[in-house]
């Protein structure tokens, strides 16, 4: 067996399928086989092989008639987070101890009606809370990434780390995830992936198991920016079971990658240069800005004044949602219960063992931010703080600005069990820093690789746009790609 | 604001969370690491501005008010961890 079939992009794979120059078996075995040899890496926490090999059959057969859907026959792997049915569905917490569900959630079934097959489920921080993937009940996951001549494990981000993981460590074609805060992202550009955050509404919330459901969205983590369109035209889409879900034509998005960024306005906000920022990222937004002029967009200085806040008003409204979503788990209809003397007891002792420790923390901040006489102070100011911040979005945006041009991340990827982190929670949010204030305002954010660090560990900008026009972020961030002209394959140690 | 071991522990049963004596000390400390940051927002002039109900500027669908699904309890029950005849059971609650 070899891995050579799992180094092709998923648009690749496509068309390699279409032409039938290899199987959907051969490829689905192939990366079966990767994800066997890959266990240091720990992105997966279920792998469907038989259900697989059964899915790429079917698409075999359907390619030999000339038939099938956009994506027939692509292994694809899927974040825990997304309810597929009769198969491991645990947002990576023990609480949800042996849940296989009824159903399938909306944005998984949609890729299997365009052919996909599933690989497996992906590791990830507990119900999506954290930046390092070091919150799941199935142990962190290992970024494939190393810092030149040094064999440290590095974090791949969070909370999609398995997805990210396993898209650079060619586990899988391309993967699903979701982003809350930044959860897409941030991981993207720590493994030198590309991710995007589709604006909030695009992708049905129904079927994946809920954080923060104002802030929560699905989006894809793939190799390159076209493979991320493709995946993100066929997980979108409106959908009745879900009330936010927005009722609005996808356009296909593979076709709106090679249009250039001529005559496109691209804003930089200045409140983006943060206070101790490693001048490589300075350097690396700079370049960014040159390339996108170089290809014709105009660069404006803009300013999005209460940036600052977004973090904050974020650790308010999202333990909120959390504590109020989380309450379902109580040991009574599915997943882990711990025996109590009576029902109260047996609810408490259930979520203590349930949850990790940062998912408590979580819901005991959300339950304060709520409880009788702060709900003034804490819940509603946040979301007045969010309508501040969606304003900033908008002015900027009325001026005419197409789309916004930031770093990803204030750092490249960080070690595993970092002290620094683990004393202070805070120095873990602030991973999220750029990325927040996207969610806060339900804007779209792609996240591309355009550099790397003095370490050569690979470092991300970030596009946001307006709202809907995922287009435009795949059009610039093509522009980013094909500028850097760098190759994002971490070296293979595992 | 800040919150101190009492309010930990009233926190931890509104929220349905064991929390062990030894514990309420850490998790004070932790908490009110995450208050001290959220705390910045009181700097903010929110006057006259109304909170964020919704991200997309729409309204909130409803549908019509009849029974569209069920009829399967079994699939309900499936996951429990303890339940007979289709109905969740629980330690008993009415003496």
């Amino acid at each position: 067996m070899t891995t050579e079939l799992t180094k092709l992009s998923l648009a690749d794979t496509v068309k390699g399928l279409k032409n039938k120059d290899f199987s959907s078996k051969e490829v689905t075995a192939s990366y079966l086989y990767a994800i066997e040899k890959a266990e240091a890496l720990n992105a997966y926490v279920a792998v469907t092989s038989d259900q697989a090999l059964d899915m790429a059959e079917q698409s075999d057969a359907r390619l030999a008639k000339g038939e099938g859907g956009a994506l027939e026959g692509v292994p694809l792997g899927i974040k825990d987070l997304f309810c597929t049915k009769g198969v491991h569905s645990q947002a990576a917490s023990h609480i949800l101890d042996g849940f296989k569900p009824e159903y399938e959630s909306t944005v998984t079934q949609n890729l299997w009606n365009d052919g996909a097959v599933m690989l497996g489920k992906l590791n990830m921080d507990e119900f999506a809370m954290g930046s390092s993937n070091e919150t799941s009940y199935y142990g962190p996951v290992i970024n494939p990434w190393r810092a030149e001549g040094d064999n440290k494990d590095l974090v791949p981000g969070g909370s999609s780390g398995g997805s990210a993981a396993a898209v650079a460590g060619w586990l899988c074609a391309g993967a699903t995830a979701t982003d809350t805060g930044g959860s897409i992202r941030q991981p993207a550009a720590f493994t030198g992936t590309v991710g995007i955050k589709p604006t909030y509404g695009r992708c049905s919330r129904w079927g994946v198991v809920a954080f923060a459901s104002s802030l929560d969205q699905a989006g894809p983590i793939a190799r390159t920016v076209e493979d991320c369109a493709h995946l993100t035209t066929s997980m979108a889409g409106f959908d009745p079971k879900d009330s936010t879900s927005v009722d609005l034509a996808v356009p296909d998005f593979a076709a709106a990658v090679e249009r250039g960024v001529k005559g496109l306005t691209i804003g930089v906000p200045k409140e983006y240069r943060v206070e101790g920022m490693p001048e490589e990222i300075e350097k690396l937004w700079q370049q960014g800005l040159e390339w996108l002029k170089a290809e014709g967009a105009t660069i404006k200085d803009i300013s999005l004044p209460h940036t600052n806040y977004a973090l904050p008003a974020y650790y308010i409204v999202a333990p909120a949602e959390a504590s109020s979503n989380l309450a379902r788990y109580d040991g009574v209809k599915y997943g882990l219960r711990v025996a109590g003397k009576d029902i109260t007891d047996m609810y408490e002792q259930t979520r203590a063992a349930g949850f990790g420790r940062e998912v408590q923390r979580r819901v005991m901040i959300g339950t304060y931010a709520l409880s009788a006489g702060y709900y003034d102070a804490y819940y509603l100011r946040a979301q007045k703080v969010r309508t501040l911040i969606k304003k900033d979005f908008e002015d900027v945006f009325n001026e005419g600005v197409d789309a916004i041009l930031t770093p990803a991340t204030p750092s490249a990827a960080f070690g595993v069990a970092d002290q620094e982190m683990a004393k202070d929670p805070i120095k873990m949010y602030l991973n999220d820093i750029f990325t927040v204030t996207v969610n806060m305002a339900g804007l779209p954010g792609i996240a591309v690789p355009a550099g790397k660090d003095g370490q050569g560990l690979p470092l991300g900008l970030q596009l946001i746009g307006k709202p809907f026009d995922e287009e435009t972020l795949f059009a610039a961030g093509r522009v980013l790609e094909k500028s850097h002209g760098e190759d994002f394959a971490p070296k293979q140690w595992w | 604001m800040s919150v101190d071991a009492d309010t930990v522990r009233r926190i931890g049963r509104l929220a349905r969370i064991k929390i062990e004596d030894n514990d309420v000390e850490k998790l004070q400390e932790e908490l009110n690491v995450i208050l001290g940051f959220v705390d910045q927002l009181s700097e903010v002039d929110v006057d006259g501005v109304e909170p964020m109900t919704s991200v997309a500027p729409m309204a909130l669908r409803r549908r019509e008010d009849k029974v569209t699904d069920g009829g399967y309890p079994e699939q309900i029950v499936a996951n429990a961890p303890l339940s007979e005849d289709d109905f969740f059971m629980v330690p008993k609650v009415v003496e």
